[in-house]
């Protein structure tokens, strides 16, 4: 299919294709096997200049927008969506920045993010506040020059790894989602520590732990906007970001179709290929369907975001939900065709199935996007 | 320190052909590489200059299509790159690439020292390396398997041998040659890559380069190809027979006759 993608986003994709195809294929079961960060991949994507890709000129980087990092974030996740994850959490982490911090906030962190020197990570969800973003309980308490934050943000992706996390805490509690300020903290400020690294289905060389705030002072200039931002920040980066997961999973699901494809051709049985067998053949073609789908559903609404258009919440939520529903079908698939062999973990199909269960469910569960495209629905105008 | 690196253009396959016409390769065709152990060259040269300053500039002698590998040179971290390509440089065998070669790096003439790789993947001669020291008349180290300080006029550098590692200090400026133990090549930049788009690439024809017109191509070349095939693969094996002490004499007799020992 051609998606019209310019000169410079064949680059990228060409680029992170062979760093994928050299670097990350050779290490990924083993990465998975001990769920271990991919650093030495991180510092390869950094010196490729692929952090630089989400970073605004001005600030280092180059300046890319929504459909750039979804074309590197497929080809990552073609290979390995626990190193796509990682990655694509620092983009997440620096968006409110972007989009909300002011030029000394940005000259501060954005260059170190750029060259790949710092990771970033974004950290809104905790043990009661999941989908319902608004009931967070860790508080920040107005302080001369600052905040003191007190609570704990769960599974955070690029937890302890990340130098720069973006934190959503509450400023006033009795104002419910209109109380939530987000704020910047680094690693290593007194009173903010690592609680457990998780133990994970799928994407298990990513990182994913809990932040710990006891009395952890941050200065006032590291508040984005003002209070009472928190929520309407992590509303508009949802909006941006959804896409990025919407090409994680096609990524993850173009990966299977080609296990799935290459193993059917070679896979022997009555005494030819079992592609030759038409069961084989629909199964694929299905699949094949669906992750083209998939790719041009996310391709054109990232375009939309780069667009610069208002709204996009039902657009970015659909690319989300299809896409992710498709990974999970078309990696079950994949499994299947591989048949016995695609139970094994010395196959790469399992790990790609376990791989796309978690885009069906971080940075909103498919149904509370289906609840958010429904309201936008019901919100539209009658024609 | 500024470094010269000099890097080829190869038949990126093992299914190579031969032009029955005049026994060279046939590149036509054939999609091209960086010749492998050239890459391990560029990055070697690429660090050098991340370590001590300076600039690097890869050179290639090759028809006009080389530009896009001399093109991927910048994306890898060269500085500049130049294009040899004359119709007069072609049939150069290895003495006359070598002269060739030499010239260029005369005429860049600020330099300390000049990286090849250990040989190509497809003439498989590791001459062109020690030649150009020879031509240059600078002091010369093959098979460096690392570059351990760059100091005061010197360069300490780890030569791989049979038995181990030898440790030399050469002046510089000078030439080595590099194995592939020496690093790990890195992949492109994104800048780099744009870069490498936008890049100039001047092309310096045999009267640039102030060359002797017997001394290049064909004419310059000191050996033909006469005739090149894959050679027939004939095991004879021979199982011997007697005692331990008989088998010994016959295998010891084997190998003098032979000339093994």
């Amino acid at each position: 299919m051609e998606y019209f993608l310019n000169d410079q986003q064949q680059m990228m994709r060409d680029l992170a294709r062979k760093i994928a195809e050299e670097r990350i294929l050779p290490v990924r079961a083993e990465l998975d096997e001990k769920e271990e960060f991919p650093w030495d991949i991180i510092r390869e994507l950094a010196n490729s200049d692929m952090f630089r890709i989400f970073v605004p000129e001005e600030y280092e980087g180059l300046g890319g927008g929504c459909l750039d990092l979804c074309i590197v974030v497929e080809e990552l996740s073609r290979v390995c969506s626990a190193v796509a994850v990682s990655y694509a959490a620092v983009d997440l982490g620096i968006i409110p920045l972007v989009q909300f911090g002011t030029h000394e906030q940005k000259q501060k962190y954005l260059p170190d993010i750029a060259a790949g020197k710092k990771l970033a990570a974004f950290a809104v969800t905790e043990a009661t506040a999941g989908s319902d973003a608004s009931a967070i309980k860790t508080t920040a308490q107005r302080v001369s020059g600052g905040y003191v934050i007190n609570g704990t943000k769960q599974f955070i992706t690029n937890g302890g790894e990340a130098e720069l996390y973006t934190v959503i805490v509450s400023t006033d509690r009795t104002k419910g989602a209109r109380g939530a300020s987000a704020i910047l903290v680094e690693k290593g400020t007194p009173g903010f520590t690592f609680g457990k690294k998780e133990k994970k289905m799928g994407i298990r060389a990513s990182a994913t732990r809990e932040l710990v705030f006891k009395d952890c002072f941050v200065p006032e200039e590291n508040l984005l906007v003002r209070e009472g931002m928190g929520f309407i920040i992590t509303m508009k980066l949802f909006d941006k970001s959804r896409p990025g997961i919407g090409a994680q999973a096609v990524g993850v699901a173009q990966g299977a179709l080609e296990a799935a494809t290459e193993y059917a051709k070679h896979r022997i049985q009555f005494g030819h290929p079992i592609i030759a067998i038409q069961a084989v053949q629909h199964l694929l073609a299905d699949m094949a369907i669906q992750v083209e789908a998939a790719r041009s559903l996310v391709y054109a609404t990232a375009r939309t975001v780069d667009s610069g258009v208002k709204e996009v919440s039902k657009e970015s939520a659909m690319a989300k939900v299809f896409a992710s529903d498709v990974a999970m079908k078309v990696t079950t698939d994949a499994v299947q065709v591989l048949g016995g062999a695609g139970f094994m973990r010395d196959y790469p199909a399992e790990k790609m199935m376990r791989d796309a269960k978690i885009t069906q469910i971080f940075e909103g569960t498919n149904q509370v996007l289906r609840n958010v495209i429904a309201l936008e629905l019901r919100k539209s105008k009658s024609r | 320190m500024n470094i010269v690196v000099c890097i080829k253009q190869v038949p990126g396959t093992t299914q190579v052909k031969i032009d029955p016409a005049t026994n060279t390769l046939v590149r036509q065709g054939v999609e091209s590489i960086l010749n492998p152990f050239d890459a391990y060259a560029l990055e070697e040269g690429v660090r050098l200059k991340e370590r001590f300053g300076g600039k690097v500039t890869a050179i290639s002698m090759g028809p006009p299509q080389a530009d896009k590998m001399l093109r991927e040179a910048i994306s890898l971290g060269a500085d500049q790159a130049v294009l040899l390509s004359d119709r007069e440089f072609a049939g150069s065998d290895t003495l006359a690439t070598s002269y060739t070669l030499s010239q260029a790096v005369r005429n860049i003439k600020e330099y300390d020292l000049v990286i090849c790789g250990r040989q190509t993947i497809d003439g498989d001669t590791g001459q062109t390396g020690p030649e150009m020291a020879e031509m240059l008349g600078l002091p010369f180290v093959a098979y460096v398997s690392k570059v351990e300080d760059a100091a005061n006029g010197t360069l300490r550098v780890q030569r791989l041998v049979d038995e181990g590692h030898e440790v030399i200090l050469l002046p510089l400026p000078a030439v080595i040659t590099v194995t592939k133990e020496i690093n790990v090549p890195r992949l492109p930049s994104l800048r780099g890559m744009a870069k490498s788009k936008s890049a100039q690439i001047p092309v310096w024809t045999a009267a640039d380069i102030e060359a002797d017109k017997q001394s290049i191509g064909r004419a310059g070349s000191a050996t033909v190809v006469v005739k090149t095939f894959s050679p027939e693969r004939v095991r004879r094996g021979q199982v011997l027979q007697g005692t331990v002490e008989e088998q010994l004499e016959a295998l010891v007799g084997k190998l003098k006759e032979t000339m093994i020992i």
